[in-house]
């Protein structure tokens, strides 16, 4: 923009916050963690250089399951959470106006302004054994003993899809809201059928929003720590659970540091996959989220 | 709103239907937590035992309630003392970095602002992670150096409100650059032909603009730091913030003064949400 102060000094002031805080807090930790994670420790304060740990993580078996099962069950979640939201946020952008469409929308907001563990908190009342929904079985007759609900993976798909449907709903309504409705009109008025629409109008339009949804979704499932572990009980095992372990329980810095880089990768891999695959850029898609 | 597009009654309705169960899956959890407030139960589940104000104003074991629990209280104070620092301290990167963005064109920009945005995609317990595994090293180097104690790099609130901080600020940066972008700078350029100095004219006439975006950072980044979890999980020191005090009664089950805590959290970020949406909303 060119009305602006071009000067040096102020160009070096504004710089320096951005940069402290980027190499400081972002840069500088994780290489330092990648080279933490590169330390094999051989003696009492002694290392060497190796990727020990990496091969730990590959000869243990249980170690990249609950990677493969991080993953896949993220991917499911993400895959869900589109599948359930679209016709939501289609709902709200297309087929509602004015103050009801705002109720609406907000209705979507306010729950996700609420701390994670008191929306966990709030499933684990309802689907444990005394919980909500077992003493509801029992009463229509469903069921004759309370029915455990909790600790099971559908518990945990239940949590990651709640936890995150609020961060695919918004980036669809904001490109579907862009969307002339007229071109949807017009799609009709020239024969074609609702899915002919839907494939060849509105998902194309939509696509930078299902993209930026589906990326912050799949994030934050893999990266979740509260769900898995409140809701998927003890033998539900997720990769942050082992990150934390590896961390705090158990002292193992090199082998946490090099789970952690793996998880790292693996994001960014999916991430950057998502984005080549829907040639979208992560500046467009997650500059305007 | 799409009219003129005929659509059968049958799948109307259905779609309808639709709607409505997908808000109530929303309200279900809050609203579950909330009445279990007030059951006079020293278990957080059903039956339901009859009304009580006990888990709020209790001070009788076990029914002690929010107003006579010191841990908790003092959690939300701890929590309270981080959001504050996060706040100020990501609305103050934020502005900046929303000048540098949208006002200056150098060599770099555009990787700076991938990396500006890349905090929204690491997971936050690696934020966590690698921030611990950088403060102690370079606290285990300077402690080797000069044999004095550098605490405030090791796991605490000073590290919770940098942790938080690390991500905060991509929210920040990006609330205030919207508002930026929308600035009208012939504002500016008057002020300076009247005869304001360039600093002077960004004080009277840009930040004035700006407050109602940086307020609404601000309050974002509060709700966002009083519900953060996996970030400050890993940094937490001797004094934990709600959630981790929460997170640890939850693991061994406990009353439903969670619940009554709950219910406070959820009228509190009700409220907030909704300062920082009108805050957004009043100069668009």
């Amino acid at each position: 923009m060119p009305v602006a102060d071009r000067s040096k000094p102020t160009f070096y002031l504004l710089l320096a916050p951005l940069l402290l805080w980027l190499v400081t807090l972002i840069i500088l930790p994780h290489v330092g963690m990648f080279i933490v994670s590169l330390r094999e420790k051989v003696g009492v304060r002694e290392y060497e250089t190796s990727f020990a740990n990496y091969a730990v993580f590959f000869n243990e078996p249980l170690y990249w399951n609950t990677f493969a099962r991080t993953a896949y069950m993220s991917i499911a979640a993400t895959v869900l959470t589109l599948l359930i939201g679209f016709p939501i946020a289609y709902y709200i952008a297309k087929l509602t106006r004015g103050r009801s469409k705002t109720t609406l929308f907000l209705m979507c907001l306010i729950p996700f302004w609420v701390s994670e563990l008191v929306r966990t908190f709030g499933w684990m009342i309802l689907l444990r054994e005394t919980g909500i929904f077992s003493n509801l079985l029992q009463y229509v007759g469903l069921a004759d003993a309370p029915v455990e609900m909790l600790y099971n993976d559908a518990a945990i798909m239940v949590g990651l899809v709640y936890t995150s449907m609020l961060f695919m709903v918004v980036p669809l309504v904001t490109t579907l809201d862009s969307l002339d409705d007229s071109l949807i009109e017009a799609g009709y008025d020239l024969g074609a059928s609702g899915v002919a629409i839907l494939r060849e109008i509105v998902i194309p339009h939509a696509m930078p929003g299902i993209v930026s949804g589906c990326i912050v979704v799949f994030m934050l499932s893999l990266g979740n720590y509260l769900t898995p572990i409140l809701l998927g009980g003890k033998d539900s095992l997720w990769f942050t659970g082992l990150i934390y372990s590896q961390f705090i329980t158990r002292f193992n810095w090199e082998l946490g540091s090099a789970f952690g880089f793996l998880l790292l990768a693996l994001s960014s891999v999916i991430v950057f996959l998502g984005l080549k695959l829907t040639r979208q850029s992560l500046g467009k898609t997650m500059g305007q989220a | 709103m799409i009219t003129g597009i005929p659509q059968s009654g049958a799948f109307k309705w259905t779609y309808r239907a639709y709607v409505a169960l997908f808000f109530l899956f929303l309200a279900l959890p809050l609203v579950t937590v909330c009445v279990f407030a007030f059951n006079d139960s020293v278990f957080p589940s059903l039956p339901w035992e009859g009304f009580t104000w006990a888990w709020f104003f209790g001070d009788e074991a076990p029914y002690i309630g929010v107003f006579h629990e010191r841990p908790i209280l003092r959690s939300i104070v701890t929590s309270g003392i981080v959001a504050f620092w996060v706040a100020l301290l990501s609305v103050a990167v934020g502005t900046c970095n929303a000048f540098l963005f949208v006002r200056h064109d150098f060599p770099g920009k555009g990787i700076l602002y991938i990396l500006m945005l890349l905090p929204l995609i690491i997971p936050g317990i690696i934020l966590g992670i690698s921030i611990l595994v950088f403060s102690s090293s370079v606290a285990n180097t300077l402690e080797d150096a000069t044999g004095l104690w550098f605490d405030g790099l090791r796991p605490g609130l000073i590290l919770v409100v940098l942790g938080q901080f690390s991500f905060i600020t991509t929210f920040a940066t990006l609330v205030i650059s919207a508002r930026l972008q929308k600035f009208d700078p012939a504002l500016e350029e008057a002020a300076l032909n009247l005869g304001a100095t360039r600093w002077g004219a960004v004080r009277a006439i840009t930040l004035p603009f700006l407050y109602p975006a940086m307020g609404a950072a601000a309050v974002v980044a509060v709700l966002m730091s009083f519900e953060n979890f996996n970030t400050t999980l890993m940094l937490v020191g001797s004094d934990a913030p709600l959630t981790i005090t929460m997170f640890d009664r939850l693991k061994l089950g406990s009353t439903p003064v969670l619940n009554a805590v709950s219910l406070l959290l959820i009228v509190l970020s009700a409220v907030l949400g909704l300062v920082s949406l009108l805050m957004q909303r009043r100069g668009d």
